[in-house]
């Protein structure tokens, strides 16, 4: 600390370079911080997904139905301790604008595969007593101004009733929520009471859209996967098992790879500001020579001359990282409410923090270390004298 | 007197490309404890040169140099910073104050070194420029001051740790003959009355007047004894 009005000092010199220099780092982390969260938001599917579940579908194509009678030989299999399956509604709310994840369930196997999805009991036992239940995420339910005792009127876009409409109609039971924020995305959906559902479609009674399999031993779940997959070889429907994860990034995959685009895009942005601030500060330091050299007539050792210059780049890194993160913190707010909650929810996670920081240190030792190792070297009698 | 600074045979020798220049030849100088020492000669003489190792800031090609029973000239880099950081101010003709720092902070530096707290720090740093007349200056940075408030600055740096020995290097050569003197009383002042060992280079006679003894060199040797002024 008692170094800290030096190194402002020092700093700020020259106050417009630093400002701008500053403003860079500002914009870059800000940068970091909005594209790591739309990265982090686009594979919290992933980040979510339980090593111990995996994902049950059709083996040539996962909009294939699978006969819901399966579920029944799938908890036979050695390893598998539970099992929940769902199929896809199509649904659209009001207007072709408002379509959300609507999955028909068994309500009690369904949350009892998800323990990270928040419920409170009795909604839960009303959803599985009420043929007609359904449940919804919170923030769909924020969105919609859904309060649980309303009927919620749903249009399917495959599925036709009995009467051949497509108007459906369920009774708002409870609300889910999830206390990680990861996870939380993922409550962008309504749970129905398959009972009902199954009973009132008019087609494809009987079968479901995939299986989720809970097992007791991840490391086992290769061998799972095909012991699943081999039950049912040589069938009508033919299964493809994989883990919940590896199902989830190649759903991610099919809009596009996300984390790549991210790390390119901030791989450009830190390499310029590693090349602008590092030319900053080394033109900082050459125009500070002989004040450095003054410093060692003082009497300040070569090593501390040395921290100094390091620790100025420190402290420009740690002035820029966390000013900039804080903006794409303090923009989250307003970036989720122009979503309007059509986008899983963007935060900036411990991890992206930690990153940043990590980040911020690499980049203060590399536009850091050269200035430092010359003022290392610097020798009082030729500096002073101008060589 | 005690001798403070016993130099005996010290050469030095750069070497500035393939050209070998022996800037000092063989000084052998006794400077007391107390004493206000001026070297002067012409321009390359070496004086500045020899003053730099006086004052720990380069290290002797050949010969010994002892300040207070110590070999200078045999410490490491770091132990050299320690010991000027202990027992040498400085002063230059140009000043070399921090521009970004106020004249208090500017006297403050070589107490960043030492375990005071900053309280202290800052009492110390007002005692110093007090005794240099600038206590109502302690917060202008050094472009707010005029050249001899700066070089009273700097003399308040090379103070402020109370070092045994001051060491000047020409610190009236950018002053006028007005500042010049008030620069050289304090100076005056501070071994008469603080009792602090001055070796100051200058090439001015006028200067050297305040001095207790002058050196003279001439092409890296000593032209004769050292001359009471």
């Amino acid at each position: 600390m008692r170094y800290l009005p030096l190194l402002w000092a020092g700093l700020f010199r020259k106050k417009t370079r630093t400002i701008l220099t500053l403003l860079s780092i500002v914009v870059a982390f800000a940068l970091f911080g909005l594209l790591q969260a739309v990265e982090v938001a686009f594979e919290s599917g992933a980040d979510a997904a339980d090593a111990k579940r995996l994902l049950t579908t059709a083996r040539y194509s996962i909009i294939e139905p699978l006969p819901m009678a399966y579920h029944r030989r799938i908890e036979q299999v050695p390893g598998v301790v539970g099992v929940a399956y769902a199929d896809w509604f199509g649904a659209k709310y009001q207007n072709e604008s408002n379509a959300f994840p609507v999955f028909a369930v068994d309500p009690t196997r369904y949350l009892d595969m998800y323990p990270e999805f928040t419920i409170a009991r009795e909604q839960r036992d009303a959803f599985a007593k009420t043929r007609t239940g359904a449940v919804v995420g919170k923030r769909l339910a924020d969105r919609f101004g859904w309060h649980v005792g309303q009927k919620l009127p749903i249009s399917s876009e495959i599925h036709p009733k009995t009467d051949g409409s497509l108007n459906w109609e369920f009774d708002l039971v409870g609300i889910i929520d999830a206390d990680d924020p990861a996870v939380r995305g993922n409550t962008d959906m309504v749970l129905i009471n398959v009972a009902y559902f199954d009973e009132a479609r008019q087609n494809g009674k009987g079968k479901t859209g995939w299986y989720i399999v809970r097992i007791a031993d991840s490391t086992q779940a290769r061998s799972i996967s095909s012991s699943i997959d081999t039950l049912f070889m040589n069938s009508p429907d033919e299964t493809k098992t994989q883990p919940e994860k590896e199902f989830a990034i190649g759903f991610a995959k099919q809009i596009g790879d996300i984390g790549a685009l991210v790390t390119r895009i901030l791989i450009a942005v830190f390499f310029t500001i590693l090349i602008l601030t590092g030319n900053t500060m080394a033109q900082s330091i050459r125009e500070r020579i002989p004040e450095l050299a003054i410093l060692k007539t003082l009497g300040f050792s070569d090593g501390k001359v040395t921290a100094l210059v390091l620790a100025e780049a420190i402290l420009l890194l740690i002035l820029g990282g966390s000013l900039g993160m804080g903006a794409a913190v303090a923009a989250m707010p307003a970036l989720n409410g122009s979503t309007g909650g059509r986008f899983p929810p963007l935060f900036v996670g411990p991890e992206t923090w930690l990153l940043a920081a990590a980040i911020a240190a690499v980049v203060a030792l590399i536009i850091g270390l050269p200035p430092a190792l010359r003022a290392n070297r610097l020798k009082i009698v030729d500096a002073l004298s101008g060589h | 007197m005690t001798v403070l600074v016993q130099i005996r045979g010290v050469t030095k020798v750069y070497q500035r490309g393939r050209e070998r220049v022996e800037v000092l030849h063989g000084i052998d100088l006794d400077i007391p404890s107390g004493d206000f020492v001026a070297l002067m000669g012409p321009s390359g003489s070496g004086k500045t040169t020899l003053l730099n190792l006086i004052g720990g800031l380069d290290t002797p090609t050949g010969g010994s140099i002892m300040v207070q029973d110590r070999r200078i000239d045999q410490l490491s880099g770091g132990e050299l910073a320690a010991w000027r950081a202990a027992h040498v101010g400085f002063v230059f003709q140009f000043y070399n104050l921090l521009p970004a720092l106020s004249a208090q902070r500017n006297v403050e530096l070589p107490l960043l070194l030492t375990d005071l707290p900053a309280a202290e720090r800052r009492r110390r740093a007002r005692i110093a420029l007090t005794l240099v007349g600038l206590e109502d200056r302690a917060r202008h940075r050094p472009r707010e001051l005029s050249g001899g408030q700066e070089q009273r600055v700097a003399i308040a740096r090379a103070i402020v740790s109370d070092p045994t020995l001051l060491v000047c290097d020409e610190p009236t050569g950018d002053l006028d003959r007005a500042t010049a003197d008030e620069v050289l009383r304090l100076l005056q002042m501070l071994n008469r009355e603080h009792g602090k060992t001055v070796v100051m280079v200058t090439h001015d006679p006028k200067a050297a007047e305040y001095a207790r003894r002058r050196v003279h060199l001439d092409k890296g040797v000593m032209t004769g004894e050292p001359v009471a002024s």
